[in-house]
């Protein structure tokens, strides 16, 4: 008796949510399958008072977190734009809060600016308002991550590769090919770690390229399914190899550390930081290339404070900023004058900042979609989604 | 004024519930029920794999996939097996620390203890994750480093590091309820019991157990809910194991309604998890 | 009490294992906020007091402060108002929807956070556009405080029954003075205790938070999340932790003096 009342109640309480839920439902945005037609700004007007920026970690420092660390404070005073800040921890994060329309400047890595750009949450960026963007690395702008059609989507803001790291008194010989980490019978089986994330695919896929040449893979990020399929079943054979996933620099660091890990992808920067904690570790760029990353600063298309935004995007580019930044962050900076301004004065040496020929065989994180990035029209290639599905799939199967 | 409004309310039993009842009714069913229906609904649609837009068109797609791949059923036993294992040894530890603090310790050192078990709730969550890092770190860890010697080795980061950490993590909400209902507990009833000749563990299993397992559930509805859909634990300590928060957090900004069907599974279990106790009492007791 | 000599002791023993397992992770907390290694490494190989100079000055986890206490404030605020009402409501009338407002009201904190908070992060941006900011992490954290105040305030009328209410009535008090000066009081302490784990639960809330907090707002989990993951500032967030273990002390004790006053006490 008391249960059917219930029962009853948890219908017309069901009824009630799904009506709610129909209602607000039925106002999804219809979809879009072509680059969505967004006007870059014409000309800069005076600011509007403030600019909502979605950054990483690093990116934004106000002083709050170390006095030292600030190059927020002068663009303030100098533009009276103040800057809230919101961290995204990670790239699919960051599209999330972009779609929002809530703020108005974006710090892309490779894995989401197209599909901001695909999306309509991005404008094209007026360059010339950038007077920064002139003394841009030339191997940095008009790029397939940051660009479409030769129109620029954004300002490059810097970029590191993903590193081959080994622990220098364990793993020898030391490895050169990212066959070390893919190897079966490796002796460091249960110590090597990888990226957590679905971009991760592309490591598989970058190997398969330059090792297996029959599968065809041209570019790491334009995988149709066979070629896709391979590189799932080079990660399902390295997962046994692994000890753990690492996706924050603190866990990848204290377990390089701690031998836990001893072979792996890294950053410069965690290279950087386990040797200044007398960690004997090494990273190197094996023979393949490697992936990597080169972040963009991205206007929304709903921008509220365009002019604050355009402020902010030529304000972090200058040399100084964007020397500080790089220097805080740990990459390299993208503005060829910042080298010159790093408190390190090895900084840019280190971090291959203006060797071009370093960056040749670097494959920047994109964005698949089910259109081939490297061109092909006969075949459809597996779009991201799909590869944070299989990514799923692969880390619980 | 105030008087006559106050009066004349009084006469209207109907419009006061009504004055009592619309608040909290239109706050959780608009804010709360219409968000997690437009949630699930979500779990129906797709998205368009070239802008990653959601596309409001019925399918059942999601739930094929999930259904097909074996990943899915792993990782539903997984964090199920995970929950359980957290729920009973958050429980085997608590009884006997509940039983203690309420009914052993003097009434003195009771408030101690009760404000040393709350203690850690104020430190940050992650911040103890990352000390069971430290803790279980193999060889260079804390725990090896103090249990080494005795021969007992951390376990490694993977399940059942992940398991020790959702335990630590939720210990005191298992304690504090169950410490509640056995300070309901007469004494005289332990007395009679143990007058009428049982021994210790029989008046425990026959008395205090029975009475004390309203707040035993209430206690489990903390541990098994809050490792059901955490995912920071396995990400900082869990070796290269997912659980299934990780699967929602991972899907849910690139491709929401895959997240949203993923997110069903838990609702589910928790739903038929209240349905079983909704009978114990156990729902008053949180 | 009749428990054997050997019970007691066994059940000493326990409880002392137990507060083992509580206690030595917190103190490898407090010992890492002065470890020289930034990445925690054990045993330390040195000490410094670097990290607590540098969290003085850090002004970043003063705001964030600021803001937790500010959502947690107003969420125990709505939490109070909104399960006291319903626990009057459900205590002392009968009404269609009972059973299932009793459920309802559960479902918040039973249903893992990351589903509670994709859902109103979906239902915030997506459905009805609203702005997410302090007043959406607000949202967030009342809806599953609700139940904890509820659940005292319930407990407490259900024990209180009617009868003095019927007799303040009776000697002509109307419903306001009876309610001011009867009801009140005997509720004061269980709401006190609801709103303190109430205010406990927001303050230590990570996963709907993160979905939920808007652009420029950090709450103290959310900047401790953020700065584990900021290289160089990993250990001030150890120093971050000891203090509020050390002044947790406050609520604790709060919340036990304003126990004292009733005979079973709040629930925490």
């Amino acid at each position: 008796m008391r249960n059917k009342r219930l029962f009853s109640q948890i219908a017309v309480a069901s009824a009630v949510a799904i009506i709610l839920a129909g209602c607000s439902s039925g106002s999804q945005n219809a979809s879009k399958s072509s680059l969505p037609k967004v006007e870059a700004l014409k000309s800069l007007g005076t600011g509007e008072g403030q600019v909502n920026i979605v950054a990483w970690a690093g990116y934004v420092e106000n002083g709050s977190n170390d006095p030292k660390v600030n190059w927020v404070s002068d663009f303030e005073k100098s533009t009276g734009c103040k800057v809230n800040v919101k961290i995204g921890s990670t790239s699919d994060d960051m599209v999330a809060l972009m779609k929002t329309g809530e703020y108005d400047v974006v710090s892309a890595s490779g894995d989401a600016s197209l599909r901001l750009i695909y999306g309509g949450d991005v404008a094209p960026v007026n360059t010339s308002l950038v007077p920064n963007y002139a003394d841009i690395f030339s191997d940095l702008k008009n790029q397939p991550w940051n660009s479409v059609n030769g129109v620029a989507y954004g300002i490059p803001h810097g970029r590191g590769a993903n590193l081959l790291a080994y622990r220098t008194d364990i793993v020898k010989p030391a490895p050169t090919s990212w066959g070390a980490v893919f190897d079966a019978n490796s002796p460091y089986k249960g110590k090597i770690t990888a990226y957590d994330s679905p971009i991760y695919i592309a490591d598989a896929a970058l190997y398969l390229m330059k090792t297996q040449p029959s599968l065809g893979i041209k570019y790491p990020y334009a995988l149709d399914q066979k070629q896709f399929d391979a590189a799932v079943a080079l990660l399902k054979v390295q997962k046994p190899l692994i000890g753990e996933y690492w996706s924050d620099y603190l866990k990848h660091v204290a377990s390089l550390k701690s031998g836990g890990t001893v072979l792996g992808t890294t950053w410069q920067v965690n290279i950087n930081l386990a040797q200044s904690e007398s960690v004997k570790v090494a990273g190197i760029k094996p023979v393949e290339g490697s992936t990597g990353w080169s972040d963009t600063w991205m206007i929304s298309s709903k921008a509220k404070h365009p002019n604050c935004g355009y402020m902010w995007m030529d304000h972090i580019v200058s040399p100084k900023a964007n020397a500080a930044v790089a220097e805080w962050f740990g990459e390299a900076p993208s503005n060829s004058k910042a080298c010159a301004l790093t408190s390190d004065k090895n900084f840019c040496t280190t971090y291959h900042a203006a060797d071009q020929a370093y960056w040749k065989d670097v494959y920047y994180w994109n964005t698949a979609t089910e259109t081939c990035l490297d061109g092909r029209t006969d075949v459809k290639c597996v779009p991201y989604s799909e590869w944070v599905k299989a990514w799923s799939s692969l880390r619980n199967a | 004024m105030k008087n006559s409004v106050s009066t004349w309310m009084h006469k209207r039993p109907k419009l006061r519930l009504t004055a009592l009842l619309a608040a909290p009714t239109l706050w959780l069913v608009v804010a709360y029920l219409g968000a997690l229906g437009a949630l699930l609904i979500t779990a129906f649609f797709t998205i368009d794999n070239f802008t990653g837009n959601i596309i409001a068109k019925f399918n059942l797609g999601n739930f094929h996939d999930i259904l097909t791949d074996p990943a899915y059923r792993n990782v539903v036993l997984r964090t199920l097996g995970i929950a359980v294992s957290v729920t009973i040894i958050c429980a085997v530890l608590a009884v006997p620390m509940a039983f203690f603090m309420a009914k052993i310790a003097k009434q003195k050192s009771q408030k101690i203890l009760v404000a040393l078990v709350l203690t850690p709730l104020w430190a940050s969550y992650l911040v103890k994750i990352y000390a069971w890092r430290t803790m279980l770190e193999p060889n260079t860890g804390v725990m090896d480093w103090i249990l080494g010697p005795i021969g007992i080795h951390s376990p490694g980061f993977g399940g059942p590091a992940i398991i020790i950490g959702l335990s630590y993590l939720w210990l005191p909400y298992m304690i504090l309820p169950i410490y509640a209902g056995l300070e309901r507990l007469p004494n005289s009833l332990l007395d009679a019991s143990g007058d009428l000749g049982a021994r210790n563990f029989y008046t425990f299993r026959r008395v205090v157990l029975p009475l004390i397992f309203p707040s035993l559930v209430a206690g489990s509805m903390f541990t098994f809910s809050l490792s059901l859909g955490d995912y920071i634990t396995a990400q900082i300590i869990g070796g290269k194991l997912q659980m299934l928060g990780n699967v929602v957090y991972q899907n849910f900004s690139i491709n929401l309604p895959f997240a949203a069907t993923i997110a069903t599974i838990p609702v589910a279990i928790m739903a038929i998890y209240l349905w079983l106790i909704r009978r114990t009492g156990a729902l008053a007791s949180l | 009490m009749t428990i054997s000599k050997r019970a007691r002791y066994a059940l000493m023993a326990l409880m002392g294992v137990g507060l083992a397992f509580i206690y030595v992770p917190l103190s490898v907390v407090v010992i890492n906020s002065f470890n020289s290694s930034r990445t925690f490494s054990w045993p330390p190989s040195s000490f410094t007091t670097e990290w607590w100079s540098k969290a003085i000055s850090n002004t970043g986890v003063r705001k964030a402060l600021s803001w937790s206490l500010a959502a947690g404030f107003s969420a125990t605020l709505i939490a109070l108002l909104l399960g006291t009402s319903l626990a009057f409501a459900v205590s002392r009338y009968n009404f269609f929807g009972k059973d299932i407002i009793s459920l309802l009201v559960v479902l918040p904190i039973s249903l893992p956070g990351v589903v509670t908070g994709i859902a109103l992060s979906n239902a915030f941006n997506q459905e009805i556009g609203l702005s997410t900011g302090l007043l959406t992490i607000v949202i967030g954290h009342a809806t599953f405080c609700i139940v904890v105040v509820y659940n005292n305030a319930l407990a407490r009328l259900r024990r209180m029954g009617t009868s003095l209410q019927e007799a303040s009535m009776d000697l002509g008090a109307n419903g306001i003075t009876t309610f001011r000066l009867i009801t009140l009081p005997n509720l004061a302490s269980a709401l006190l205790a609801g709103g303190l784990l109430a205010f406990g639960l927001s303050f230590d809330e990570i996963v709907v938070t993160t979905f939920t907090a808007g652009p420029g707002i950090e709450t103290l989990p959310i900047w401790i999340y953020n700065n584990l993951f900021r290289p160089n500032q990993a250990p001030i967030v150890n120093v971050v932790a000891a203090t509020l273990v050390v002044v947790s002390v406050i609520p604790i004790y709060l919340s036990q003096r304003l126990s004292q006053d009733s005979t079973s006490g709040g629930r925490f």
